[in-house]
């Protein structure tokens, strides 16, 4: 049986994690390659690096990162952040990231995703979707990191991403996100019920009962973290094992 | 040395550095010289079926890969195209193993399957020491069907092969490279086959 995927998360700026971390066992807390070490070990089943980087010649931090990276860990991992062509994600791959997310760039220029598809394969191709649920009770998108509001309806969206070609949605509820409240069960059902793509929920993890709820009542096929596994707050093991009586996760 | 076939399909680096990771020395090369040459190959692959066999014919690699005689591993692509066909740009492939690549057809389950998914009814010393139902990862719209020369089986919409084998050559339709610990074990057997 396929499982359910628990995917922590590392912002990364100029090479090197951001937030705090909480990892006695980390000789260097900055380094994203030591986390992403112990994570997998721990039974992380993908991990995804998020590039907050804002200046163009830093990228290329990122691409010696993604190189490192994927000589050290032996789980598949995810990059995103900023990504704009078909040439940033060529060099991605090539040095041995596993999937790609695009965001803003693929909603203003929706080809994108279909250039990306057909030159890589849809299996690499993540769209994340920043999502809202405004005073009418709909989920729209925004853009720029939750800066920029759009008009268009998140289901409506995914539904042309879909289309053209992504084989992932990576959904983050801003209105979750950072709560440790819970998962935005409502649109993350929506999408993951009326897609043919994995859906990974995003934003809101608190406790293991969110990310069972995540998976049992709104069909998520991963759940994405970050300050809960950096601060300790939930270990991938405790939770592996709290999980394993609902659903199908891997041990 | 080990040879892995360099052609126009992603994860060739992944591969490479799984191997380093247990030791094992590898080049990446589309040189028929080297790829005969090597004491193991390994035939990876990430893309299409049509314009990887596409590739590989415009440059007799097909006729190479067919006629080797030390042990190959052919892993996703790789091992629908060592199949005799696949529905997947309704493809001819290399027809070493004796069964169809198909699309998983289902109405509620998504395609492509992304993720960790257990293999079971092992058959081959590529899983000596393994654990039954032992994880591993998988990123896959089409599938070989169960034939005689399936030596471990993923249930996804159905049971299909997770690992083929027939006289030299070996596949997998999971990514031993990115499978963590169980993938490492099923690296380290084909490498140390005679």
């Amino acid at each position: 049986m396929l499982t359910k995927r628990i995917i922590p998360c590392l912002d990364i700026k100029d090479g090197r994690t951001v937030k705090g971390i909480n990892f006695e066992s980390i000789r260097d807390a900055g380094d994203p390659v030591e986390l992403a070490i112990i994570y997998s070990e721990q039974g992380a089943d993908e991990l995804v690096f998020l590039d907050i980087t804002a200046t163009v010649e830093k990228r290329k931090t990122l691409v010696e990162l993604v190189k490192r990276i994927a000589a050290n860990i032996n789980i598949p991992f995810t990059v995103g952040g900023g990504i704009s062509t078909v040439e940033d994600v060529a060099l991605l791959l090539q040095n041995g990231a596993d999937k790609i997310s695009v965001n803003t760039a693929a909603f203003k220029t929706p080809d994108l995703i279909e250039e990306l598809s057909n030159a890589f394969g849809s299996q690499c191709v993540v769209l994340a979707i920043d999502t809202k649920k405004e005073d009418d009770s709909e989920w729209y998108v925004y853009l720029n990191g939750g800066r920029t509001k759009t008009f268009t309806k998140t289901i409506d969206w995914a539904k042309q991403a879909v289309d053209l070609g992504v084989g992932e949605i990576l959904l983050t509820s801003m209105n979750n996100d950072g709560t440790k409240n819970g998962f935005a069960l409502d649109i993350t059902a929506t999408l993951s019920n009326s897609l043919s793509v994995p859906v990974i929920a995003s934003g809101g993890a608190g406790t293991v009962e969110h990310f069972k709820d995540v998976f049992q009542s709104a069909n998520a096929d991963a759940a994405l973290a970050a300050s809960i596994f950096h601060y300790k707050e939930i270990e991938i093991p405790e939770l592996k094992k709290y999980l394993q009586p609902f659903v199908n996760i891997r041990m | 040395m080990i040879a892995i076939i360099k052609y126009n399909a992603g994860n060739v680096q992944s591969v490479q550095y799984a191997l380093q990771r247990i030791g094992a020395d590898s080049i990446v090369t589309d040189d028929e010289a080297a790829i005969r040459n090597a004491s193991k190959v390994i035939f990876p692959g990430v893309g299409h079926a049509n314009a990887a066999m596409e590739y590989l014919r415009e440059r007799e690699l097909d006729k190479v890969i067919v006629s080797l005689q030390q042990p190959v591993l052919g892993i996703c692509l790789g091992l629908q195209l060592l199949c005799n066909h696949s529905e997947e740009g309704d493809t001819t492939c290399m027809g070493i193993f004796d069964t169809e690549v198909k699309l998983f057809e289902s109405s509620n389950l998504k395609i492509p399957q992304i993720g960790w998914n257990n293999i079971y009814d092992y058959n081959s010393v590529l899983f000596s020491g393994l654990n039954e139902d032992a994880f591993v990862y998988t990123v896959h719209s089409y599938y070989a069907a169960v034939n005689n020369e399936t030596v471990a089986k993923t249930d996804y919409v159905l049971p299909y092969s997770a690992a083929l084998q027939k006289d030299n050559f070996y596949a997998v339709q999971f990514h031993p490279e990115k499978s963590g610990k169980v993938g490492e074990t099923i690296l380290k057997n084909f490498i140390q086959l005679p």
